[in-house]
């Protein structure tokens, strides 16, 4: 990795507030692999904006349209979402039973409906059944109730080893099943979109409804980790 | 195609990477260029979903590799841009609209944007067309290796498997990425046993679900 990219990737990852470390799997800030990134940072910002600028001299984009999109996906659209379908299904069984006879209008009656969620399959853990989530061939993700997918979600080593290895990918997130539990892989091949719904933790009976969604995290509605009463790190 | 985006199965592609507390986009240009991309595609033109797709797995293989998932994007765009119309090859490497060209008003404003993201434009479509599979059924996914695009992975071709559910008439994106026409038909969902697909190495309870379209299938 060249100096400039090593900068680039501290400056990201802290102005993102990261510090915590995860023993299991390997971090984008001490990465030297060079895979994912190399391309000089400067030189997409100057190509995208020459392209911004062609397009909305022509009138055929408007500037405020395009922050308007940045701005629903930074701070509208994320994975609370989804925590918030969880957690209405955990606490509410004639929700979860809509849930999972017509995912797409149940999770529609909490507002999150749209692009690359248009038929939503969710997709129930139970103590002897995992899922786990995963688009080989793309990065087929469900943006309404996860926002946009982290970059390890579109990465080669995920994309590749979890149809193949999906022991041994929840492993590198630190969740190691028992033999005895059945896992099943969905490839995102066509315009169906999954939410793993996730068990809820022992011990959280007595939690709102508000606080069960606190302990939904993103990962494990992918379906590579579970959900546990102690949040591990942020908000993932 | 046989190309390297259809990644299933692979090794060697090193450890999975995870970045705490990951922002959204790690640059400006993120930003920009998934939101040009979707206001564009949303303002219409000669464009799809699949078509879309088709093009990110034309990139030269080592640069699909060595290019960040939106470092993809960029390389799409101006091909996008060009492809639909929107702009000339000239445009594109000048930067600048052609002398005397007229300029259009934007179709979509920000006050649209919230609607244009709920906007449902699923590709299941209401076709009648009988499904060849019924759940339950045992099915091979066959053994073909198109040179345009597919959705049916490598690693499934010539795999035994059973519909779980036949989830509806959804567009087939083997023709629509081609603009051949959206050609519906039955999707469905088709259970493999990871032995199958990868012999004894594999858990003998683990499974893959694959969708997959009528096409992909034949009887076992």
């Amino acid at each position: 990795m060249d100096p400039t990219r090593r900068g680039f990737l501290k400056a990201a990852v802290t102005a993102a507030g990261a510090a915590a470390t995860t023993p299991d799997l390997a971090h984008a800030q001490d990465q030297d692999h060079g895979h994912d990134h190399q391309a000089v940072p400067s030189d997409l910002t100057l190509r995208v904006k020459a392209l911004e600028s062609l397009l909305v001299e022509k009138g055929l984009v408007d500037r405020a349209a395009l922050d308007a999109v940045v701005d629903t996906y930074e701070t509208k659209i994320g994975p609370r979402n989804g925590a918030r379908v969880v957690a209405r299904a955990w606490v509410d069984p004639a929700y979860k039973k809509r849930l999972l006879a017509d995912p797409t209008a149940a999770i529609a009656e909490l507002g999150y409906a749209g692009g690359q969620g248009e038929d939503m399959v969710v997709l129930e853990n139970a103590p002897k059944v995992h899922n786990l989530v995963v688009c080989t061939l793309c990065s087929c993700y469900p943006w309404p109730v996860l926002g946009l997918p982290p970059v390890w979600y579109k990465s080669a080593p995920y994309r590749s080893r979890a149809v193949i290895d999906p022991r041994g990918v929840l492993r590198e997130f630190g969740l190691e099943l028992d033999g005895d539990v059945e896992v099943r892989v969905w490839d995102s091949t066509a315009e169906i979109r999954y939410l793993v719904l996730p068990e809820r933790p022992a011990g959280s009976e007595n939690m709102s409804e508000e606080a069960l969604a606190a302990l939904v995290t993103r990962d494990s509605m992918v379906g590579v980790k579970k959900v546990t009463l102690a949040r591990e790190g942020a908000r993932a | 195609m046989n190309g390297v985006h259809d990644m299933g199965g692979m090794q060697g592609m090193g450890p999975i990477v995870y970045e705490e507390n990951e922002p959204v986009f790690h640059s400006d240009w993120e930003g920009r260029v998934y939101a040009l991309t979707r206001v564009l595609r949303a303002g219409g033109g000669k464009w799809n979903i699949d078509a879309g797709r088709h093009e990110l797995e034309l990139l030269p293989p080592a640069e699909y590799l060595r290019m960040s998932y939106y470092e993809r994007w960029v390389a799409r765009l101006p091909i996008q841009v060009l492809k639909t119309g929107f702009a000339t090859q000239a445009e594109i490497q000048s930067g600048t609209p052609a002398p005397g060209s007229t300029k259009t008003t934007p179709q979509l404003t920000a006050e649209m944007v919230p609607a244009m993201i709920v906007r449902r434009a699923s590709t299941r479509r209401d076709a009648r067309v009988s499904p060849r599979f019924k759940v339950g059924q045992r099915v091979r996914a066959r053994n073909i290796h198109p040179s345009g695009h597919t959705r049916l992975p490598r690693y499934a071709r010539g795999k035994l498997g059973a519909v779980v559910q036949d989830r509806g008439v959804f567009v087939f994106p083997d023709t629509n990425a081609h603009f051949l026409g959206e050609k519906p038909q039955h999707l469905y969902s088709v259970r493999f046993a990871a032995r199958e697909l990868w012999g004894e190495q594999a858990s003998p309870r683990d499974s893959v679900y694959i969708d997959m379209w009528d096409d992909y299938l034949e009887r076992a």
